[in-house]
């Protein structure tokens, strides 16, 4: 079970050695999160709208190990963009994934980049 | 500058000083205050609290440095001996001579020690000052150090004697309480709250001695035991005396001031004696034959000498003077107000006793029934302020009383809002403050918060006994100005969603983007969406296909998420009512899509475990086969239970099964702030358990009785009658009236029931909407009701027929593949997820 949640780590903009074409643009739905597939990983995909911003993070809630984050509702508290896990809303920080409930729980999120209509998310492996 | 002199510095003497110094025109006077005690004036009141923490300083009614400040002069440690009228002087222990024009005698009272044989042994103390508490710990610790066990006896079970038993547990010795009366607290509780009071103490620890006469103190140099009479003693080591108290009116008395037969100085009620410059104020002033043991009449003495002195002769005290106390005895709640006890020829009393949990309230109501005059409270004294203020404003009382003191749980209501009081009520006896005052002191003055409301009008500052009080007017009075405690949906909309849904509909605003635009800030969240998706659904019936964004995750893929991020599949089975063929049906789809299938407690049947890809795909089949969504995701109408009624029941008086599809298939699809359930009931034996509902309908003679807002779950409910004897048609006509006024009028999810106890007026209001019409808007709610009724659609069919929306039922944007994370494990001939840790 541990291997499942080691295997997401966060990265960096400057760690990512590939952009992974994920979809175009209006493949995501508006001001939700959808999830994608890289290798054997799974992440969540978020497209703000309103703010023109997109995030990315691992699916898997790590409160009871569920692929679920992407199917969360988005939006913000005290201006800092987040999901809510659809389970048992535990609320967590796109911007740096750590739990806006103060709780010791974190997840990992990575860089997300729109060129031409089309969406990368970055990774390191 | 005129001279005053207060003999005198205990709570009332300094309460004089306090509110003297705050009155225009106190410049004029010079105060000087003598105290026989070492230190400034402390709070006797809660004395044994020195007990836990030795700070004296704590119980200070203000420091040594406030009486410099305000121009006070301050002389403790010595004694006033002697008053010579004729010169207008004092003189003091230590010779000193002092000049007045006027005196105020506050010189209080002192413990009354019986005349026992005995009493001057070695270990026998008074309980008053704290220099008599110090006195008692140091002998304690001796005691405790010298034997194991050692024991301390307190003579008295009065109110106070009780707080000296509570001092002598918290020294670490064996309590006992004699008393010479054969029950507690003789002057507060009658015979039967006494009996409660005492079993309560006695299974805390104290031993409870009663009908007990001491003839004397037994010991050589200490004391070691108390006769009672022949072959009955109690051994102890220490015995403090609480045995009530006596005025000390000394002074007076040798100066020729009038005093009664058995002590204290007589005043008329200006609180002036039979001299004209000399006021005496607190416990030892006589009054109407009667002396005050009590802070708060001795502070309202203070008032009214201060007023007579600076000239404001229109201030004097009331002819009767309220003697209701609330106390905190060794962590038991004892409370007694008005006639506790009353002659049977003025009143009935309604009496709650259980002697389990400790509990007794008493109640005494006028013989018509309409007054409350009075009553005593022992373990939970929670509704001794409300009662109280009742009492003491003559406010009107329930038809039945007994639901002023009966337990919630047992039909008893509790009181209305606090708000209703009068601004006359006093909320604070201690310190004179009533509602107005403090309501107003927020509506009109600048307080925002609890803390602002106590510094200003000093509530709560003296007994502290109206604390609930005081929060809930805060509260309340800030509520009710849209203050802070304003009950918000969420950070994003500084609205209460009544407030969103009526901002929405008139503005008619077209989506939730627009709605956060116009009436929200930032980018909305998990709260706000769905609210506000609710909102939409009960103004324009638009299914979650519209906006799935701002719907809840179950809303937005029109399943329940069940543990492992699968879901749950339940179509609509009206009524519980289905055919074979459906069954049939339900079964080879659950086979086909290896789904673990289950029974709900609606009366339908679940089928778990499907992928999200697989929902459109099952929802074809069943759709084809003639179900439709049963919206058992949704903050929605689910079902509505019934039983099998007179079709084929012989006891059935209606066709509960017939009407439950009727109904059922009326709401499908309603979207409501909590979700909703109904029942119907073919006769009274209720099987469809129809009063567990939002709704419930049960057969009787001449029609249907329609019950509202009962729940299971958590909190159940009851639902309660809202009419009785009704066609079919009344009762569609009165639910579409209830279930549109709730969803208009209800919080973001609350239930019908939570609903309802918030609702001023609770049912008889809702009955005076619902059947009678008193706000005029039954049509508006009917016709509202209607249009949702005809616009509904299967949000199910809606969705598998366009593709655009079936985008969304698909597990990864870029892979066909399916979610590889998901395991089950057999379970019962089914399946089930494996457990992960």
């Amino acid at each position: 079970m541990q291997d499942i949640l080691s295997q997401y780590e966060s990265v960096s903009k400057e760690a990512v050695k590939e952009w992974f074409k994920v979809g175009k643009t209006e493949d995501f739905p508006e001001n939700s999160g959808a999830c994608i597939k890289y290798k054997t990983k799974q992440i969540a995909v978020y497209n703000f709208v309103r703010t023109g911003k997109w995030y990315a993070t691992q699916n898997l809630c790590p409160h009871k190990m569920e692929m679920v984050l992407s199917l969360g509702m988005i939006g913000d508290k005290d201006g800092i963009p987040k999901v809510a896990c659809p389970m048992h809303k535990k609320n967590f920080s796109l911007e740096d994934g750590s739990n806006l409930g103060g709780e010791d729980l974190k997840i990992a999120t990575y860089p997300v980049k729109i060129e031409e209509g089309n969406v990368y998310i970055g990774f390191s492996d | 500058m005129k001279q005053i002199i207060v003999v005198g510095n205990g709570m009332v003497g300094y309460k004089f000083c306090e509110k003297f110094v705050a009155e225009q025109g106190s410049e004029e006077f010079k105060i000087t205050v003598f105290g026989e005690e070492p230190r400034p004036a402390y709070d006797r009141v809660h004395l044994s609290e020195y007990f836990e923490n030795q700070d004296a300083k704590a119980l200070e009614m203000a420091p040594a440095s406030w009486y410099a400040e305000h121009n006070v002069d301050l002389i403790t440690g010595e004694r006033v001996s002697d008053i010579n009228r004729a010169s207008k002087t004092i003189t003091t222990a230590k010779d000193r001579e002092f000049k007045y024009d006027y005196l105020v005698l506050a010189t209080g009272s002192s413990p009354f020690v019986p005349p026992i044989k005995g009493v001057e042994k070695e270990g026998v103390f008074v309980y008053r000052t704290i220099e008599d508490l110090e006195g008692m710990l140091a002998y304690a610790a001796k005691l405790n150090a010298e034997k194991p066990n050692a024991k301390a006896a307190v003579l008295g079970g009065g109110l106070l004697g009780l707080e000296a038993g509570k001092a002598v547990m918290d020294m670490g010795l064996e309590p006992h309480i004699v008393e010479f009366a054969p029950k507690l607290m003789p002057r507060q509780l009658d015979s039967r709250s006494s009996q409660v009071l005492k079993l309560k103490l006695e299974s805390i620890g104290l031993n409870i001695h009663l009908s007990k006469a001491t003839n004397q103190i037994l010991g050589e140099k200490a004391i070691t035991g108390m006769e009672f009479g022949e072959d009955d003693m109690l051994e102890v080591d220490m015995l403090i005396i609480s045995a009530g108290i006596r005025p000390r009116d000394e002074l007076g008395r040798a100066s020729g001031l009038e005093v009664g037969v058995r002590g204290g100085i007589v005043v008329n009620n200006k609180m002036l004696t039979s001299d004209e410059n000399i006021y005496a104020i607190g416990e030892i002033a006589l009054y109407n034959q009667m002396i005050y043991g009590l802070v708060a009449p001795g502070y309202e003495m203070a008032e009214i000498a201060v007023k007579q002195i600076l000239g404001h002769k229109e201030h004097i005290m009331p002819e009767s003077i309220d003697m209701s106390t609330k106390l905190k005895l060794i962590g038991v709640d004892v409370a007694s107000f008005g006639e506790p006890f009353m002659p049977a020829a003025k009143g009935h009393s309604i009496i709650f006793e259980n002697k389990t949990q400790h509990l007794y309230k008493r109640i005494n109501v006028s013989l018509d029934g309409k007054e409350l005059l009075g009553g005593i409270l022992v373990g939970d004294a929670a509704d001794y302020n409300m009662l109280h203020q009742v009492y003491l404003n003559g406010m009107a009382i329930p038809e039945d009383p007994s639901q002023l003191i009966l337990p919630a749980s047992e039909g008893g209501s509790s009181f209305g809002s606090v708000l209703d009081l009068p601004d006359t009520a006093q909320v604070c006896s201690c310190e004179s403050v009533s509602k107005g005052d403090i309501c107003s002191s927020i509506t009109e003055g600048d307080c925002n918060n609890l803390g602002d409301v106590v510094t200003k009008t000093k509530a709560t500052s003296g007994c502290g006994g109206c604390k609930p009080m005081v929060v809930d007017l805060v509260n309340e009075t800030l509520k009710s100005l849209g203050k802070e405690v304003k009950e918000t949906v969420c950070e994003h909309f500084n609205f209460s969603r009544q407030e969103l849904y009526d901002l929405v509909k008139v503005n008619k605003v077209a989506d939730y983007d627009e709605a956060l635009n116009l009436f929200g800030e930032g980018n909305g969240c998990e709260v706000c969406k769905p609210l506000l998706a609710s909102i939409f659904a009960t103004i324009t019936m638009e299914t979650p296909n519209r906006q799935p964004e701002i719907q809840d995750t179950n809303d937005r893929f029109l399943a329940n998420i069940q543990r492992n991020g699968t879901y749950s599949v339940v179509p609509r089975v009206a009524g519980g009512e289905i055919t074979p063929q459906q069954l049939i049906t339900i079964g080879e789809v659950a086979k086909k899509y290896d789904l673990y299938t289950k029974i709900t407690g609606g009366q339908r049947i679940d089928l778990f475990g499907a992928q999200i890809h697989e929902l459109p795909l099952i929802w074809k089949e069943l759709i084809d086969a003639g179900f439709e969504s049963g919206h058992a995701y949704g903050k929605s109408l689910r079902t509505v239970k019934s039983c099998v009624g007179s079709t084929w029941c012989r006891y059935g008086m209606h066709e509960s099964v017939t009407f439950a599809i009727e109904v059922e298939n009326r709401y499908r699809g309603l979207r409501s702030p909590h979700k909703l359930k109904g029942g119907v009931s073919g006769c009274i034996r209720e099987c469809a358990e129809a009063r567990g509902k939002d709704f419930g309908l049960i057969a009787v003679e001449g029609g249907w009785n329609l019950y509202v807002c009962g729940n299971g779950g958590a909190t159940p409910k009851h639902a309660v009658l809202l009419a009785e004897q009704l066609d079919d048609k009344t009762v569609i006509k009165y639910l579409d009236r209830f279930l549109m006024y709730y969803i208009r009028t209800a919080g973001p999810l609350v239930r019908t029931a939570p609903w309802l106890e918030k609702l001023d007026g609770g049912i008889d209001y809702l009955k005076k909407i619902v059947i009678e019409d008193t706000l005029g808007i039954a049509e508006e709610l009917e016709n509202e009701m209607q249009g949702l009724v005809n616009k509904y659609e299967c949000e199910w069919k809606q969705a598998i027929e366009n593709p655009e929306m079936m985008k969304r039922f698909k597990h990864f944007v870029n892979s066909e593949d399916t979610d590889d994370n998901l395991v089950f494990v057999p379970m019962r001939e089914q399946k089930m997820p494996k457990q992960w840790a």
